[in-house]
């Protein structure tokens, strides 16, 4: 009664002994953790870790934390992919290829989930922190606490999913687990559980990190900031933050209906006693379109910072931007129904949606055209970030346009769940939320540590990504029209198997993208003294973000600056060429207030992921552990009157005479 | 350089107006969490839904008790605040603990009206629409736990710092989160309990 209280329905079988592949990966996965482990005890690091990054409440760093998670699970998704493609390549007539069903189920789930969850949203979180306060002039987010909290939630979501790969099982079920092949009856083992505690968790994270920054940009903008005279990447990222606090509380009663199915029996998505599994369908796309969006819409906004930058020239349009990027967020919210046209809701709904969709394609218009008249008679430098904008360009146009096709509702009926849709949103997800994202990594790569990356090996990665998404993603076009559907594990029609192969080629030429990157990164650190940024303005940038040292000091802004214009730095700049820089030494510093780090966010995950993974394993005594845990935390945290300090003026003043000696070097 | 030409001063009190406009973002989001029950709820109510009809197994008499219990505490609640005004512990102390009580005969006569429906045969296993109705109500219920339990947290606090800023700014918290629970509790009982009984 006790073991069974404790332990629950977990048993050491549910170790996968028996399948080769996943204990080799678990191996090399605890001979890493361990080597780790190892190297920051043998360092003596563990205090250093805790203080300055465990606990710390710096959105710079919290950034960092962010772009390491998604950069670690990018990896993970991406040997998923390869897996798939590996499979896919040689799984024809007779062969059956490596992976038994059941497991490529899991692996196709996997990815899925991964890359939208634990790779793009942390990803684009990272970048927003890193970015967002030193574009409105503000010292940090308007909850630095809550800032803490929100990253280790989401990294105890993505601890949880992964967890799944060597206790028990993932789900099978595809990303988004519809019934009733999720339900109890069809799904009897923990893969679901893992899948709904997983997101659970990761998406309080993200709900109140999207609280947070709607919070920051409204009300943390230096003076003179009015709204539209923010970069456009606040705005990009206010607008993604608003459907973030519209949609995934719908993604938090989806999946806690679907876990109160079958945890507690409930009737809300099963096929009989009245429930109606349709209603997830509706109810996750309610958030999950939305979700492309909150993907996408930053993304956007990092391609407008670029292409005006390296084009050494104002963005075109900033009005017209604005006005774009806020219809689709209104947009976004009413076209929910074309991710199922065959549900049968009759001609005059699909209708309604497929239109609604369709002119979706007018604001994202406005926006390409945007960009390019940036970048017409621009003196434009080809440098990496930009490299990226161009290849967004065709990829993503190609993207869209085989979305309005498949808008229209007969289209898709012929499309759906077709290889032609996998094709249709890996080329906008790739080629316009990842792309855009390694255009914002390398764009504000020195701002957060230093020093700028290697542009040789940043080319040599853009090429073979590039390369290598067209040659793996093109032949599903022509799969899919051909009647190739997705998630299939080995298929009959050997006529296919020439485009699966060449598809699997892509996906070899990506990885070789993918280790140049890491290449990359190496290389960069290695040779971060020659890379150095001495200004903190290595691309000669428009935004305010630019004024400091590189990496930013904790404080941010040594004066809270004032703002007259859209491109307030660009003007500062022009300006300084007449008077001349002033001389940190002329300025009267003050001390300034800064927000304590505190533990109480990871304990709070810490909790919450004991009780996560209590509930996927029924282990009702840790379950109320965790349970208490995270309230109790919470509650301590309110008896904490220590919350803050003061970094002092001659601090200050060190820190800013340094920069100016090594920026006019 | 005009962008750093203004030393500027931060005051406390901003931080407060910060905060606040955060919190009224968490109720929003809490309001669409329960659109979407409530959308459910709906849904699963169609006319001909399968199942026992909620109808012969509530008793408008005791619901609308249960209203007046949580729309006291509001009230109570609302009194609370004004007395803060005067600076002293003890008023606050008082109305704090009455709007508890309140608050408790609510989530109890909720317990107790949930643990008789199962005993009817009204269980949230027996079909999609006795799902949603827990579920829905359940919910709310939920909440006003969690606001029974910072309420209880103030009841600690406010002894022990007196009544300062910080205490203040979390009353009007929790002012909020216990009003909108209040809101949405007149949509549950317009709903869920006068058109389920119609």
């Amino acid at each position: 009664m006790l073991q069974e209280l404790i332990f629950g329905k977990l048993t050491l079988d549910a170790i996968p002994w028996d399948v080769p592949i996943v204990m080799g990966v678990g191996v090399v996965v605890a001979l890493g953790a361990l080597g780790v482990l190892g190297y920051i005890t043998y360092a003596r690091k563990w205090g250093y870790l805790w203080t300055d990054w465990i606990t710390t409440i710096d959105h710079k760093k919290l950034g960092i934390m962010y772009m390491i998670l998604a950069g670690v699970m990018l990896l993970r998704g991406f040997s998923d992919a390869v897996m798939m493609r590996a499979q896919q390549a040689i799984a024809a007539g007779s062969n059956m290829g490596y992976l038994p069903p059941e497991h490529y189920d899991q692996i196709f789930s996997a990815h899925g989930v991964i890359m939208i969850f634990f790779v793009a949203m942390p990803f684009m979180f990272g970048l927003m922190n890193m970015v967002i306060p030193l574009q409105i002039g503000a010292r940090d987010v308007a909850y630095p606490y809550l800032n803490n909290f929100s990253f280790w939630m989401t990294f105890v979501g993505a601890m949880l999913i992964n967890i799944s790969l060597f206790v028990g099982k993932f789900a099978a079920t595809g990303w988004l687990a519809y019934p009733p092949l999720s339900e109890t009856y069809f799904s009897p083992g923990v893969g679901v559980d893992y899948y709904v505690w997983g997101l659970q968790i990761a998406g309080v994270g993200t709900l109140l990190a999207g609280v947070n920054f709607i919070a920051t940009i409204m009300k943390m903008r230096c003076p003179g900031m009015t709204l539209m005279k923010m970069p456009i990447f606040v705005w990009s990222v206010l607008c993604a933050m608003i459907l973030v606090a519209l949609s995934f509380p719908i993604l938090t009663v989806t999946l806690a209906l679907l876990e109160l199915d079958r945890m507690m029996g409930m009737h809300f998505f099963t096929q009989f006693a009245g429930g109606n599994m349709m209603m997830y369908i509706n109810l996750i796309w309610a958030w999950g379109h939305p979700e492309v969006y909150i993907l996408v819409l930053p993304a956007f906004g990092i391609f407008s910072e670029v292409a005006a930058t390296f084009s050494h020239k104002k963005l075109f349009g900033y009005t017209t931007m604005v006005w774009a990027i806020a219809i689709i967020t209104v947009l976004s919210f009413i076209v929910w129904v074309h991710h199922f046209f065959t549900m049968g809701s009759g001609g005059n709904v699909n209708s309604f949606f497929g239109i609604a969709t369709m002119i979706i394609a007018i604001p994202t218009g406005v926006k390409v055209f945007n960009w390019l008249f940036t970048m017409y008679k621009g003196r434009i430098n080809f440098a990496t970030p930009m490299l990226w904008v161009t290849a967004f360009f065709t990829t993503f146009a190609i993207g869209g346009m085989t979305g309005v096709l498949m808008a229209i509702p007969p289209v898709d009926f012929q499309t759906h769940n077709s290889l032609f849709l996998i094709a249709h949103f890996h080329n906008v997800i790739i080629g316009g939320v990842l792309f855009g994202y390694f255009a914002g990594l390398i764009y504000w790569w020195p701002k957060a540590f230093g020093f700028t990356l290697d542009e040789k090996s940043g080319k040599w990665a853009f090429g073979f990504w590039v390369t290598g998404f067209y040659v793996a993603f093109m032949p599903l076009y022509v799969l899919g029209l051909n009647g190739a559907m997705r998630r299939l594990s080995h298929y009959d029609n050997l006529t296919w198997q020439p485009y699966f192969i060449v598809a699997a080629i892509g996906s070899a030429l990506i990885f070789v993208g993918v280790c140049f990157q890491i290449w990359q990164i190496f290389i960069s650190i290695k040779n971060r003294a020659a890379l150095r940024d001495k200004t903190g303005d290595p691309w000669n940038g428009r935004t305010l973000e630019w004024t400091m040292s590189s990496p930013a000091p904790d404080y941010n802004f040594a004066f809270t600056p004032t703002v007259k214009d859209i491109d307030q730095f660009w003007l500062d700049k022009e300006n300084a060429k007449e008077i001349g820089p002033i001389h940190p030494d002329k300025l009267e510093y003050n001390d300034i207030h800064m927000p304590k780090n505190t533990s109480v966010g990871f304990w709070i995950a810490m909790f919450s992921g004991l009780f996560g993974f209590a509930m996927v394993w029924h282990m009702w005594i840790p379950a109320a552990v965790g349970f208490i845990g995270m309230i109790g935390s919470v509650i301590v945290r309110t008896f904490d009157k220590d919350t803050d300090y003061y970094i002092k003026a001659d601090v200050v003043k060190k820190t800013e005479l340094a920069h100016f000696k090594e920026a006019i070097s | 350089m005009s962008s750093v030409a203004v030393a500027h001063h931060e005051h406390h009190h901003d931080t407060d107006s910060i905060d606040v406009f955060g919190f009224w973002l968490y109720i929003l989001t809490d309001c669409i969490l329960f659109a979407s029950l409530f959308a459910t709820y709906v849904v699963l109510h169609h006319p001909g839904a399968y199942g026992p009809d909620l109808k012969e197994h509530i008793s408008l008499n005791y619901v609308l008790v249960e209203t007046f219990a949580l729309l006291a505490s509001n009230f109570t609640f609302g009194l609370a605040i004004i007395s803060m005004k005067k600076n002293k512990v003890q008023m606050p102390l008082f109305w704090l603990v009455l709007t508890f009580i309140f608050g408790a005969i609510f989530v109890g006569m909720e317990v107790t009206e949930f643990v008789n429906l199962i005993e009817e045969g009204y269980s949230y296993t027996t079909s999609g629409a006795a799902s949603a109705f827990f579920t829905l109500v359940g919910t709310h219920g939920l909440h006003v736990s969690f606001g029974l339990l910072w309420i209880l947290t103030m009841i600690i606090q406010i002894p022990m710092f007196g009544i300062n800023q910080t205490i203040k700014r979390r009353m009007v918290y929790l002012g909020l989160f216990w009003n909108f629970l209040d809101i949405v509790w007149i949509f549950l009982f317009s709903i869920v309990y006068l058109m389920g009984a119609m």
